[in-house]
């Protein structure tokens, strides 16, 4: 099997994040890899051991994005690419599912790509589903179960999780797979694993180093807002007797509007 | 000079501390409560490399160097000391001193196992009637042909009832009038030999979720291969042991020290008194100030100590100064904890009472803080000089831990 696992560097989800001078910040609170993707990674590592082959794990994004991809290789994944040019400056998830599917193309002959459900930054959910639709490769999405692989028959079965229940799905292979929490722990990442990642050798591919031309974004962020701080204070409401005291609280509510 | 930690170490710390606070934090008071140790805690260690982390990649180990040691005693006693227990006597009293003092017949019978988390090990040293006065101690070993024959009791032995292995340590001088400093010797010891009953201690102040318990001998028949160094070479053995175990009593302590201060500046921030937050009173922030300047102080002083291991550098001075320093001010840390807890630090609700109560025992074990000042002293007035060894502690050579397979020929760390 030649799995890939795309994967994306966040800020931690106990970072505080807020804006200053319209720009996002949290602080000095680490950057990590994208909690879900690590779900991702999982899997990739679960499929890879059940079938054999490679897993090579991608990413998109800055410099820094090298500790995330580190972090995959410590957990075991073979190989790691960082994905990196000019024009990916701004990217929407347009620019940045151009980007992956390039890096897919260039990576073919591919059994899956995995994908963690959505970033805890941008929150968007609809990567995976373009990859997919660009390489023209099923694309299960909010998949919690792997339920069976056939490398030979080319297909591979999933249990969806979905509001309404759970759905079995069957696709053929190459397929696109994005991956909740209900799929598995992740494994921490070994001390050989971290041996191994720290002295790795990532290599960057740059847009043209995989022939894209890459698409403007369609979506821009003209103005960015912190949530207006919520000012909270206490008021005890005492009285003789509950009755009294009920009938306090419930006035109070309608003053403020809330009933 | 660096200060910077590189990737592996800062990886290394990173996922022991994920290992701490998914699976351990959620479980300890109750096992605390319980003054039993976590079945689970032991089993995960070695299945995640911890218990064999400085080890040669040849021996079983994870081939990182004795500052990840150190890192690693840190993030683990953050989340509760029990678990840096298992590396003091596990790794530093034990695999560690079969590194520097152990044939290789000993390395791949002991050590291997050991680094590999397949064996438990533990350090057999202080007995019912002998603490810091470890030359008279009353354990003995009387030499029968290829035998020794091992009798007495030791106390306070850390993972008395875990260990699979313990190094020994028994009078071999009987009937001598020589300096009985030099009529100790040292033996690796099965704990499933014929002879040999231990059990644990309850009703401890702190350490509860650990096992801290007795080790009887009565007549173990032990082979003389198991002697660890020469016959009379125990006192030394055991005092080079005690350089590795108290590196990591002090990166631990310094892990407790940023418990405390991390639950203090949490608690500070959520408390209201008098209209406002309580960090913003002056008297709160003095005590998170001198938290942090215990914390940096501590580490610097365990790093270096290790840094110095890392060289192959004599540390004795250094890893003595760490352990002390730091283990005091864990205890002053935890407390301060409790005072800015204020009632809540004094109930289990909270997890400052633990600290404090696991910090103290580490201001009497492996050198009282007592023993320590003496020994700072006696380094500053030039009374005291570190014996020469005949076995050190072989410096970090990350090309000899990283390579797989058995020993060179031609290369004998001893």
């Amino acid at each position: 099997m030649n799995i890939v696992v795309c994967v994306k560097q966040t800020p931690d989800t106990a970072a505080t994040v807020t804006v200053e001078n319209g720009k996002v910040t949290w602080g000095d609170a680490p950057l990590v890899l994208n909690p879900w993707d690590e779900f991702a990674v999982e899997q990739s590592l679960r499929v890879k051991e059940a079938h054999g082959g490679k897993v090579t794990v991608i990413s998109l994004g800055p410099e820094g994005a090298r500790e995330a991809l580190k972090q995959a290789l410590a957990m075991g994944c073979d190989e790691a690419i960082l994905l990196q040019d000019p024009s990916y400056a701004a990217a929407d998830t347009l620019v940045a599912s151009a980007a992956l599917a390039a890096a897919l193309r260039k990576l073919d002959p591919l059994d899956l790509a995995l994908f963690g459900r959505t970033s805890v930054d941008s929150d968007t959910g609809v990567t995976a589903a373009q990859v997919a639709r660009r390489l023209g490769w099923p694309s299960l999405t909010l998949v919690a179960a792997v339920v069976a692989v056939d490398p030979q028959g080319r297909t591979i079965e999933v249990e969806r999780m979905l509001e309404e229940g759970r759905q079995q799905v069957r696709a053929q292979l190459p397929a696109v797979v994005s991956v909740v929490k209900e799929i598995g722990e992740p494994r921490y990442p070994s001390f050989m694993g971290i041996r191994k990642a720290s002295k790795a050798e990532i290599p960057t591919w740059s847009a043209a180093d995989m022939g894209l031309q890459a698409p403007s974004p369609a979506v821009s962020w003209p103005a960015l807002i912190a949530p207006p701080r919520a000012d909270t204070h206490c008021e005890m409401i005492s009285a003789d007797s509950p009755g009294e005291a009920a009938a306090r609280l419930v006035q109070r509510l309608m003053e403020e509007k809330v009933l | 000079m660096d200060f910077l930690l590189s990737d592996e170490q800062q990886m290394a710390v990173r996922m022991v501390r994920d290992f701490g606070q998914k699976e351990v934090v959620p479980i300890i008071r109750e096992w605390d409560r319980r003054q039993e140790m976590a079945p689970q805690v032991l089993p995960r260690m070695a299945e995640l490399g911890i218990l064999g982390i400085c080890v040669p990649e040849r021996y079983g180990g994870q081939g990182f160097d004795y500052l990840t040691l150190g890192l690693v005693c840190e993030e683990l006693e953050a989340v509760d000391s029990t678990l840096r227990v298992v590396m003091s006597v596990h790794m530093g009293l034990n695999s560690l001193a079969l590194l520097q003092w152990g044939t290789e017949a000993q390395r791949e019978a002991f050590l291997i196992p050991q680094a590999r988390g397949e064996k438990i090990a533990g350090f057999g040293l202080t007995e019912p009637g002998v603490g810091s006065d470890v030359a008279a101690m009353a354990s003995t070993a009387r030499r029968h042909g290829e035998d020794y024959v091992l009798n007495g009791e030791k106390m306070w032995i850390s993972l008395a009832t875990k260990a699979h292995h313990l190094l020994w340590f028994a009078r071999t001088d009987l009937g001598s009038a020589g300096d009985p400093h030099d009529g100790i010797s040292a033996f690796l010891l099965e704990t499933d030999r014929p002879g040999v009953t231990r059990g644990d201690i309850h009703g401890k102040l702190g350490v509860r979720a650990g096992s801290t318990g007795w080790v009887h001998c009565q007549d173990v028949r032990l082979p003389a291969a198991n002697r660890l160094g020469e016959e009379g070479e125990g006192f030394r053995i055991a005092m080079s042991c005690l350089d590795n175990g108290r590196y990591t009593v002090a990166a631990g302590a310094t892990g407790l020290i940023r418990a405390s201060l991390e639950a203090s500046l949490r608690y500070a921030n959520e408390r209201r008194a008098f209209g406002r937050s309580i960090s913003g009173f002056q008297l709160i922030q003095q005590k998170l100030a001198v938290m942090v300047q215990s914390y940096e102080a501590a580490r610097l002083l365990y790093l270096r100590a290790g840094w110095m291991k890392n060289a192959g550098m004599r540390n004795t001075r250094e890893t003595s100064l760490a352990k002390w320093y730091a283990t005091d001010a864990s205890f002053a840390a935890a407390s301060e904890a409790i005072q800015i807890h204020g009632a809540y630090g004094y109930s289990d609700e909270y997890d400052v009472e633990r600290y404090l109560r696991n910090s103290r025992g580490a201001m009497i074990y492996e050198g009282t803080s007592e023993i320590h000042q003496l020994m700072q002293a006696g380094y500053a007035l030039g009374t005291r000089k570190d014996a020469e060894l005949r076995c050190e502690l072989p410096a970090y050579d990350p090309a000899y831990w990283r390579t797989p397979g058995s020993a060179p020929a031609g290369r004998r760390m001893t």
